[in-house]
C-alpha cells in the first residue's frame, strides 16, 4: 500500500504576528486583534491569553485588563494580513507541489511522493524557513492522513515541548492512543456539534473512542463522513487534497455596520455596497446567480430597545452577475422587510444557486438578448479591473452612497505595510 | 495637422494595414525594474529611510530601501535589524566573536549586540531607491 505523509502548517496567532512582523515595539507586549467594527476580540497572542482575555470576548467589557497591562489594541488589517498569508503560502509550495491552501493562516503539504529520511527534521525546515522569509511563526504537524495532522496540531497547541514541530507517524502506538484520548470528541476535524453530542450520548467522547467504535455503527449513524473521519483516525487517508478549490456554491456580503442605520435610504445604500461586493466575488469565480436574500438585523446587544430582524429571498427570472441587475432585486426584498422606526445593527446579501457562466441558458422569452449579455459583461469586467489595478471603489454604483458614514468603524487600523507605498515601515 | 496634436495620440495596438514591422519576431518583454531589485517576491520588503545614521552609505531620509529576509546577512552587509522594541538600518560588523551595529555617520556611535538578549536581524539590505530630483 502506498504510504502518504501529509503536513498541516498553521499559522500562530496569525493575525498578531503579522502586527508583529513590522512593529518592533509590539514584541514582548500582549496584543489582540479586533473584528470588523471593533466589537470582538478575534485574535491574541500567548501574552494577551495569559491576562484572561478570550477570543469572542467583546472589547468593551475587557477594558480595564487593556489599560491595566498596556495591551496593544489593533482592528483587523485584512489588507495586510492577505497579503501576508499569500507570502506565507507561496513559501511553502517550494516544499511540495501539492499545496491546499485551507484557510488564510492554514494550509496542507503533500509529501507522499518525496523521500524524507527525517520527517520531523523537515518539519523543522519548513518552520524555520517561514518565519525566517515573514517572520510569522508556525506550527508543522506531519501525519498519514489529513484528520490525523489536525489531532497532531491540536496536540502542538497543548504541548511545548515539541517546540512547534511534530510527527505523528513515528509515535508508537501507545503514544498515538494517549495522544487521541487526549482530544475531545468535538474538536476531531468534521465532527460537528449534532454529531458530538450524538456520540457522548454513547459513550464516544474522545477521539480515541471515535477511532475504536464499531465501523457499522458509526457508517449506520455518522454516514459515510463519519466513516471517512474514522478511517482517517485509523491512519488510512481518504480525504484527498483539495489542490484546486471547487468554485463557491454561495456568497455571502454581510458586515455590522460602525453606526446604526435608521433610515431606509442609508440602508439601501448599505445592501447595495454588499451586493456589488457579493457580485464582484460572483464574477471573479466567471459565475452567475439564479437567488437572491437581503437580510437586516437590530442590535441584539442592546437587549431594551425594540428588536426585529428579517430576511428575504428572490428567484431571478434568469442567472446574472450583472451589478445593477442584482441592484434591482435586492432592493426589492429590502423594501419587503425594511420596517421604520428600528435601529439596524447589521444587514446582508447571499447569493445562492450559482452556476458557472458557460452553462447558462440564454434567455428563452429573449429578456436579455446574448448582445446585451455580452455588453454588460464588458462592462463589469471593465469596472472589475479599474477597481483592481487603482484600488478598490476606483469605480462604484451611486446607488452604494458616497459619504457611507455606516461603515466598518476601524479606529486602531496599523499601516497596510506591504500594499502601499505611502504606508510602508519607516527605519531610523 | 499641426505638430502638437500628436502629443495626443494613443497608440492602442498594432496596425494591420502597410508593411509589417520587421522587428516583430524580436518582440520582447521592457526592463522592469521590480525584476531587478527583487530576487525573492515573497521575502522581500520595502521600508523607508527615516533618520541620518546612515547617509555615509547614502541612505537618506525619504529614501526607499529593498530588504530581502531569504538572505542570510554576513560582514559588512546593510542590515535592518531588531534591537528591543525598534527596527534600525546599519552596517552588521562582525569581528569575531564580537558582533556590531554600526552606523554611517560620525555623530552617532557603534552599537554592540554581542549575545543582545533582544536582537534579531529582519533582512538584508539590497538596494536602495533615491528620488534625485
Amino acid at each position: 500500500m502506498r504510504r502518504h505523509v501529509y503536513a498541516l502548517i498553521d499559522c500562530a496567532s496569525f493575525y498578531v504576528s503579522c502586527e508583529r512582523a513590522f512593529s518592533a515595539a509590539l514584541h514582548n507586549k500582549p496584543t489582540i486583534v479586533l473584528s470588523n467594527n471593533d466589537g470582538c476580540i478575534v485574535a491574541l497572542d500567548s501574552l494577551a491569553k495569559k491576562l484572561g482575555l478570550k477570543r469572542g470576548q467583546p472589547v468593551f467589557k475587557q477594558q480595564e485588563i487593556i489599560r491595566q497591562h498596556g495591551v496593544q489594541v489593533f482592528s483587523s488589517n485584512y489588507s495586510l494580513y492577505q497579503d501576508m498569508s499569500a507570502r506565507v503560502m507561496n513559501v511553502l509550495a517550494a516544499f511540495s507541489p501539492r499545496l491546499e491552501v485551507y484557510s488564510i493562516d492554514e494550509a496542507f503539504l503533500e509529501l507522499s511522493e518525496q523521500t524524507i529520511e527525517d520527517l520531523a527534521e523537515f518539519g523543522r525546515t519548513i518552520k524555520a524557513r517561514v518565519l525566517q522569509y515573514t517572520g510569522i511563526p508556525v506550527r508543522v504537524a506531519i501525519a498519514p492522513t489529513k484528520c490525523l495532522t489536525k489531532i497532531a496540531c491540536e496536540l502542538l497547541k497543548n504541548e511545548t515541548k515539541y517546540e512547534g514541530v511534530v510527527d505523528l507517524s513515528a509515535f508508537t502506538p501507545q503514544q498515538l492512543d494517549e495522544a487521541l484520548a487526549r482530544i475531545a470528541v468535538e474538536d476531531v476535524w468534521g465532527i460537528g456539534p449534532k454529531y458530538a453530542r450524538f456520540l457522548r450520548n454513547y459513550g464516544v467522547a474522545t477521539a480515541r473512542d471515535l477511532r475504536d467504535a464499531d465501523e457499522c455503527w458509526i457508517r449506520k449513524h455518522l454516514t459515510v463522513v463519519g466513516a471517512r473521519i474514522q478511517a482517517e483516525l485509523r491512519g488510512t487517508a481518504c480525504i484527498p487534497l483539495e489542490v484546486n478549490r471547487p468554485p463557491r456554491q454561495s456568497i455571502i456580503c454581510s458586515k455590522s455596520f460602525g453606526k446604526e442605520i435608521t433610515s431606509r435610504a442609508a440602508m439601501e445604500e448599505a445592501v447595495c455596497t454588499y451586493t456589488a461586493r457579493a457580485a464582484e466575488k460572483l464574477r471573479e469565480q466567471d459565475s452567475v446567480t439564479a437567488r437572491l436574500t437581503v437580510f437586516l438585523r437590530t442590535n441584539v446587544f442592546h437587549e431594551d430597545a425594540p428588536q426585529y430582524s428579517n430576511s428575504f429571498t428572490l428567484d431571478l427570472p434568469y442567472p446574472t452577475a450583472f451589478t445593477p441587475e442584482l441592484f434591482k432585486y435586492a432592493l426589492k426584498g429590502l423594501h419587503a422587510i425594511y420596517e421604520e422606526g428600528y435601529s439596524y445593527k447589521k444587514a446582508g446579501v447571499e447569493l445562492s444557486r450559482i452556476t458557472p457562466l458557460p452553462v447558462v441558458q440564454p434567455d428563452l422569452f429573449g429578456e436579455v438578448s446574448l448582445i446585451e449579455h455580452y455588453c454588460q459583461s464588458r462592462l463589469m469586467a471593465i469596472v472589475d479591473t479599474l477597481n483592481r489595478i487603482f484600488g478598490r471603489d476606483t469605480l462604484f454604483f451611486a446607488a452604494q452612497g458616497i459619504a457611507r458614514d455606516w461603515r466598518m468603524r476601524q479606529t486602531m487600523l496599523s499601516p497596510r505595510f506591504t500594499t502601499h507605498w505611502d504606508e510602508i515601515a519607516p527605519i531610523t | 495637422m499641426m505638430d502638437n496634436d500628436l502629443t495626443n495620440a494613443i497608440f492602442l495596438g498594432t496596425v494591420s494595414a502597410g508593411f509589417p514591422s520587421p522587428g516583430d519576431d524580436w518582440r520582447e518583454q521592457s526592463l522592469n525594474l521590480h525584476d531587478l531589485v527583487v530576487k525573492h517576491s515573497f521575502s522581500t520588503y520595502f521600508m523607508k529611510i527615516a533618520g541620518d545614521s546612515m547617509t555615509g552609505a547614502c541612505l537618506h531620509a525619504g529614501d526607499i530601501i529593498v530588504v530581502d529576509r531569504a538572505l542570510t546577512a554576513t560582514h559588512k552587509n546593510i542590515v535592518v535589524a531588531r534591537l528591543g522594541d525598534r527596527f534600525t538600518v546599519k552596517r552588521l560588523w562582525m569581528m569575531h566573536p564580537k558582533l556590531y551595529l554600526r552606523p554611517e555617520n560620525p555623530r552617532y556611535q557603534p552599537v554592540e549586540v554581542t549575545n543582545h538578549p533582544d536582537f534579531e536581524i529582519f533582512g538584508v539590505v539590497t538596494y536602495c531607491v533615491q528620488r534625485v530630483r
